[in-house]
């Protein structure tokens, strides 16, 4: 057999059925579902007398749409409320296991996917979310995919898949002190373009995606969607099993042992061929922000925001043009010289402990800037309980930020956590696209620590100088 | 599902790149729990004031383009967010056929299970189709899966490619659950072969 990459061969281990003159029939090992997108899909097996092929092969959460004040309050929004409800009406009429509202283990579903064990290496795992790429970071093809094709993995457990281009980003040598993975997948965008992937599933490698925390790396997995790319992959290693193993729903004993060593297999062959591949040098990377409206228009901090002119294409510099209108900036202006009303430090980009953790040490000892308001929202129940035995809420609430219950909250703003018109934001979210985080909002995609030192300063500020208390 | 055989309607231009579908269907309208009536709601803070007022400069409110049915917009169209309804809020609203340099991967899935057909074509075609639309009155074009084919009655016509299953399942207007039903003796197999991990069977107990 030639050479196959990771990719491939979690590809061609779940082809079911390669139909001459059609799409390949893949198997998916997890379906993961959440409130938004899930009810048109139910009400379509509904409507074929279909049943729920695989039960256990299908896990579900709320987290879009639930406020981020204290359980136990009332959904104040009653449209929000009826879907929820819709859920968990679906689960339980199809047998499907929710991590509901009160639930220990709820989070923002990417993240607890991997936090329970549920998501492992070589896994097919879909979910109606385009940030499903985030469990790439284990060395699984997971994408999003929307309502119909939802309903087709709830009736079939497999979806007609068209096989992508594959691409290499290669990050070569060391991240600096206060460069993180967002800051790597931002450059990354920056570089290719917010269209750069369009079509391919990516595979990240290299000595710099090596040293990644799996935190790390499924913030750099979680952001492949914002270059086009469907998946994002890392091949599984000892980072991976160290973090899997001991998981409530990971494989134990013998089966532990067997599932490792198969895990050892999935790393691209030597010589394995990739239809693109991008080198990146990981020392030339910077903190960075994005001052329009796609993740693509990014600048490292301590740089200004383009001329115009600065873009060869029409389109782009008429693009540039109509985002800098909304987002009430000029070309030229130092990104250190904007300030801000609002943060936001959560998501499924960077939620999780780590990121909590990293943020505090900014905030230690510091305090808000009166004129911001900073909220933390942890991406599940268990990191918000994690963060508070470290006592890092201590630290978060001594400076003056907010600290919520978990959720998506204002990464899109469909629960009440949104910004007013006009107002701008720090956001270690994945998408500052207009209105994303509220109409008329302004969104600056920053890492946790970026987005903490901008709260105190009250405008953006090189972590690289930051004084730590 | 609808086939998709020809189509020919008067063509609207979006001349924006990268439009993702949280413009196409802001999220606070993502809490309906029904496929229909997302039409209203297409585009929504383009076409309204945060009050609801009408914004009357935008293109979709131009009567001339009141009748549109194609929508030809720039590179990227439907980026982001995989969220259906921006497909539904389209073809409610009474869109057929979105043409553009390029689109977002799932968004192009997503069309295809609706019947709403995306056509690439490269930028010097999109970019005349796009002036076209904008100097003439009524500008048509006519759309033809059968053979591939976009074309005007002034002269304008380029191919375009799609794969063979895609355009069969458009032609058709196939179920494609019933489709992949038809291989259930291969799922059955391959489910023996790979049985769910004991770890999960017990998440349902533990619940």
């Amino acid at each position: 057999m030639p050479p196959r990459t990771l990719f491939e061969k979690v590809w061609d281990s779940h082809v079911v059925v390669a139909p001459e003159g059609q799409s390949a029939l893949l198997y998916i090992d997890l379906h993961l579902v959440h409130e938004v997108t899930s009810p048109q899909a139910f009400d379509g097996l509904r409507a074929n007398g279909r049943r729920l092929r695989q039960p256990l092969r299908t896990v579900a959460t709320v987290d879009h749409n639930i406020p981020t004040t204290p359980r136990g309050l009332p959904i104040t929004d009653p449209i929000a409320l009826k879907q929820i409800e819709a859920l968990q009406k679906n689960c339980r009429e199809f047998g499907v296991p929710l991590f509901d509202m009160d639930s220990a283990e709820q989070g923002i579903v990417h993240v607890i996917g991997p936090e329970l064990g549920i998501t492992l290496p070589g896994m097919t795992i879909v979910c109606g979310d385009s940030h499903t790429s985030t469990h790439g970071a284990f060395g699984s093809l997971a994408f999003g995919i929307g309502t119909s094709e939802v309903e087709h993995v709830l009736a079939t457990q497999c979806l007609p898949q068209k096989k992508p281009k594959t691409m290499q980003i290669h990050v070569n040598g060391k991240l600096a002190e206060g460069v993180t993975a967002k800051d790597l997948a931002l450059g990354i965008i920056g570089r290719i373009g917010s269209d750069g992937a369009t079509g391919y599933v990516i595979e990240y490698a290299g000595a710099a995606v090596r040293a990644l925390s799996m935190e790390a790396r499924m913030t750099l997995c979680n952001m492949s969607i914002e270059a086009g790319a469907r998946a994002g992959l890392i091949a599984p290693d000892e980072t991976t099993f160290a973090y899997v193993s001991g998981r409530r729903f990971a494989p134990k004993g013998k089966d532990w042992d067997g599932a490792v060593a198969h895990w050892r297999t999935l790393a691209s062959d030597p010589g394995a061929e990739f239809d693109r591949v991008i080198e990146i040098d990981a020392a030339s990377l910077a903190p960075f922000v994005t001052w329009g409206t796609n993740p693509g228009m990014v600048v490292p901090v301590d740089a200004r925001i383009p001329e115009l002119k600065s873009f060869a294409q029409e389109a782009d510099r008429r693009a540039a043009e109509q985002a800098l209108a909304y987002m009430g900036l000029a070309p030229g202006t130092p990104i250190e010289a904007i300030a801000v009303d609002r943060v936001f430090i959560g998501s499924c980009t960077n939620s999780r402990i780590e990121d909590l953790r990293a943020a505090a040490r900014v905030a230690k000892g510091q305090h808000v800037n009166p004129k911001v308001r900073a909220m933390v929202v942890p991406g599940s129940q268990a990191i918000k309980r994690a963060a508070e035995q470290e006592g890092l809420h201590r630290i978060f609430l001594d400076a003056g930020f907010e600290w919520r219950e978990s959720g998506c909250s204002m990464c899109l703003g469909m629960n009440p956590d949104i910004l007013q018109p006009g107002e701008r934001c720090a956001s270690t979210s994945n998408r500052n696209f207009e209105g994303r985080q509220g109409r008329g909002g302004r969104t600056h995609l920053v890492s946790p620590m970026m987005a903490a030192a901008a709260a105190i300063a009250g405008h953006f500020t090189d972590i690289r100088n930051w004084r730590f208390h | 599902m609808q086939p998709f055989r020809k189509h020919t309607g008067v063509v609207v231009p979006l001349d924006k790149v990268n439009v993702d579908t949280d413009q196409i269907i802001p999220k606070q309208f993502l809490k309906r729990i029904e496929r229909t009536g997302f039409g209203e709601f297409l585009f929504y803070d383009w076409r309204f004031s945060s009050d609801g007022a009408k914004l009357a400069d935008f293109v979709l409110h131009a009567p001339r383009y009141a009748k549109a049915s194609i929508l030809v917009a720039g590179k990227n169209f439907g980026c982001g967010s995989s969220r259906e309804h921006a497909v539904w809020a389209l073809a409610d609203f009474g869109f057929q056929v979105v043409i553009a340099p390029s689109f977002g991967d799932i968004f192009a899935n997503n069309s295809l299970k609706n019947g709403l057909l995306t056509v690439r074509l490269n930028e010097e075609r999109v970019a005349e189709i796009m002036r076209r639309s904008k100097e003439l009155e009524n500008y048509q074009l006519t759309v033809d899966l059968e053979t591939l084919r976009v074309e005007d009655e002034r002269g304008f016509t380029a191919p375009f490619a799609m794969d063979d299953f895609s355009r069969h399942c458009l032609l058709n207007g196939l179920d494609d659950i019933g489709l992949t039903l038809q291989h259930e003796a291969e799922i059955a197999a391959y489910e023996k072969k790979h049985p769910v991990r004991a770890e999960m069977k017990a998440i349902a107990m533990i619940l």
